[in-house]
């Protein structure tokens, strides 16, 4: 009983606690709140290095919230949040809305995402166009030997569609970025419901042929040189390739701030950009940030 | 009985009475209006479906929901052939597995067999999807020099596996409520071990057979978890015998990949409830088809036996 009476009194206390920190102080200050919301793709990066950063600096709130790249953009336009997660560049006209609120707003290159074909590792094949992983996914080429491979049939292997990556992979490699392109994944395409199921039977079957983010590949599967055509150089997936913008299928991701970020969101974004961090973003399946600052 | 309890206050206990009849009235029926509210609401959230994608557009052969493709067809063709292969499977092999433990092992077998088919029920879906995901799929795809382990076939195994604990312990109640003295009767014209069995054991338990089938295929039809992680989920259109060694996708295996990330009443979410509204009819089918034999049957089993 005692026991019990002493832990809902300690739990009260520490209620009474936190009550302070939930007031909104945002420049500077013992304790601060920061808002960050936007990309679904960034969403669980956002949260893992949130709840990190809190254990760090347990003064420091952050609130993480998703909704799309284009969400959290109109809401740092509007000035409701600290930091706008997006998986996209921002836009002209975005710009130009900030511009009209009265601030330049600044972009942070803070991980990439890379997707990375991978194959059984007794597959001959190591290297493909995106021409030719588009033609393979869309159901155009069914055997290996169209490839340079054995005389195989060709296993598509998929993520399920309610994940990012095949969006991803749908827009920028099965229909090569352009927008008027209408083309399907072949109904042929197996559609696995794990990262975990895809890494299973690219292991086990040469037939196979898969995507996943470059932090998913374990070294049993073989990845594959990617050229953005016939004629230029391949690439494998790697995170000096990714971070030097050769690889094709990858993207930066971002975070944008209104102006220069000043006391706490300065430097949550600098912790963000440290090697501890960085780690999170291999844990994630995303690819780190190598060099800080490449970009304006 | 009365006479007993005159002496207590009658009162008391008959409202007691009233309570414990009560209660026992309202938990049957909650099952009843369970299935109705259930029902209730697929209607609710499915049927918003058809108004909002065409018929064509639904009894099409493309899956794609995310750009809008919404057919049908591959999903519901997907469950029947993985539910009625698990059923041609596992009805043979569960019938003989009963027959086995009901009539012919001795008591020790017996009491040894019995637990662990009891057991196999209890192993969960997962860990059976998983050995088929890691043992069973390449081993067939080895063996049957198929592109890929898989497939419907590969469900199928799966499925046959998990239904036959079901189905062997329905039919071996069956076989056990056939009296002995139909078996005596037999023994006593002269016919084998064998032909008592097949020609009179049998015969004489169709129905709670066929029940066992009935159930089985119902287990089969809902199965989820398993199906997803083994047959491969590729919303192709299956023509022939050769796709029954392609992969298939499932109409659980759909609602349950896409329901996490469906935005709540968009199209895609009224068809998934759609999905969810076909499953429930055919599983409903087959039981009244199930019922309605049964019954018929046990008139007929009445009248020879009065």
């Amino acid at each position: 009983m005692t026991i019990r009476v002493l832990a809902l009194l300690l739990l009260g206390v520490a209620l009474a606690g936190c009550r302070p920190q939930t007031v909104q102080t945002t420049t500077g200050g013992v304790s601060a709140t920061i808002q960050n919301k936007g990309s679904d793709t960034i969403v669980n990066l956002a949260l893992a290095w949130a709840e990190r950063y809190q254990t760090l600096e347990p003064d420091v709130r952050i609130a993480v919230t998703g909704g799309g790249s284009g969400t959290g953009i109109a809401a740092l336009i509007n000035g409701t949040v600290d930091l706008a997660n997006a998986s996209r560049r921002i836009k002209d006209e975005e710009i130009e809305a900030a511009r009209a609120n009265g601030f330049e707003p600044k972009e942070h290159i803070i991980a990439r995402d890379a997707i990375a074909i991978v194959i059984h590792p007794d597959n001959p094949v190591d290297k493909l166009t995106l021409q030719q992983i588009s033609d393979i996914y869309s159901g155009k080429i069914t055997n290996w030997r169209e490839v340079g491979g054995e005389d195989r049939p060709i296993v598509l292997l998929s993520r399920e569609t309610n994940s990012g990556t095949h969006v991803y992979f749908l827009e920028e490699v099965v229909r090569l970025g352009q927008k008027d392109n209408k083309t399907l994944f072949s109904p042929d395409t197996l559609l696995l419901p794990s990262s975990e199921g895809i890494g299973a039977e690219v292991r086990q079957n040469p037939n196979a042929i898969g995507y996943d983010g470059l932090g998913y590949v374990t070294p049993d599967m073989k990845t594959v040189a990617v050229s953005r055509g016939a004629g230029q150089p391949y690439y494998p997936p790697t995170v000096e390739t990714v971070n030097a913008g050769q690889y094709p299928i990858a993207r930066d991701l971002y975070i944008y701030t209104a102006g220069e970020p000043q006391g706490q969101v300065k430097a949550y974004l600098e912790w963000i950009l440290s090697p501890a961090a960085q780690e999170i973003v291999l844990e994630l399946g995303f690819v780190p940030v190598i060099t800080e600052g490449e970009r304006p | 009985m009365t006479d007993q309890h005159e002496g207590q206050p009658k009162r008391s206990l008959s409202w007691v009475e009233f309570l414990i009849e009560r209660a026992i009235q309202v938990s049957g029926i909650s099952a009843i209006i369970l299935v109705v509210l259930i029902f209730l609401f697929l209607i609710k959230e499915g049927t918003p479906a058809f108004m909002e994608v065409p018929l064509s557009g639904l009894f099409a052969t493309r899956w794609y929901p995310i750009e809008g493709y919404y057919g049908l067809l591959p999903l519901i063709m997907g469950s029947l052939i993985v539910t009625i292969g698990a059923a041609v499977v596992s009805l043979p092999l569960g019938l003989a597995t009963a027959i086995f433990i009901a009539e012919i092992a001795p008591d020790w077998v017996r009491n040894i067999l019995k637990p662990f088919v009891e057991v196999l029920a209890g192993i969960p879906s997962v860990v059976i999807g998983f050995i088929g995901m890691l043992v069973f799929a390449p081993l067939i795809r080895v063996t049957l020099d198929i592109p890929t382990g898989l497939t419907a076939f590969t469900g199928v195994l799966l499925l046959a596996w998990m239904a036959l604990p079901t189905v062997v312990s329905v039919a071996e109640d069956v076989l056990d409520a056939v009296p002995k003295t139909y078996r005596d009767a037999g023994l006593a014209l002269g016919m084998t071990r064998w032909q008592v069995i097949w020609r009179i054991v049998l015969p004489a338990g169709r129905s709670g057979v066929l029940m066992a089938l009935m159930l089985g295929v119902g287990r089969a039809i809902g199965e989820t978890m398993t199906v997803m992680m083994v047959t491969g989920n590729a919303a192709r259109m299956p023509v022939g015998l050769r796709d029954f060694f392609m992969p298939v996708r499932t109409m659980t295996a759909t609602i349950a990949a896409e329901m996490g990330e469906v935005a709540h009443g968009s199209p895609h979410y009224h068809v998934l409830f759609a999905v969810g509204l076909t499953l429930f009819v055919i599983t409903f089918a087959v039981n009244i088809a199930a019922a309605s034999v049964v019954f018929r049957q046990v008139k007929r089993a009445e009248r020879m036996l009065a």
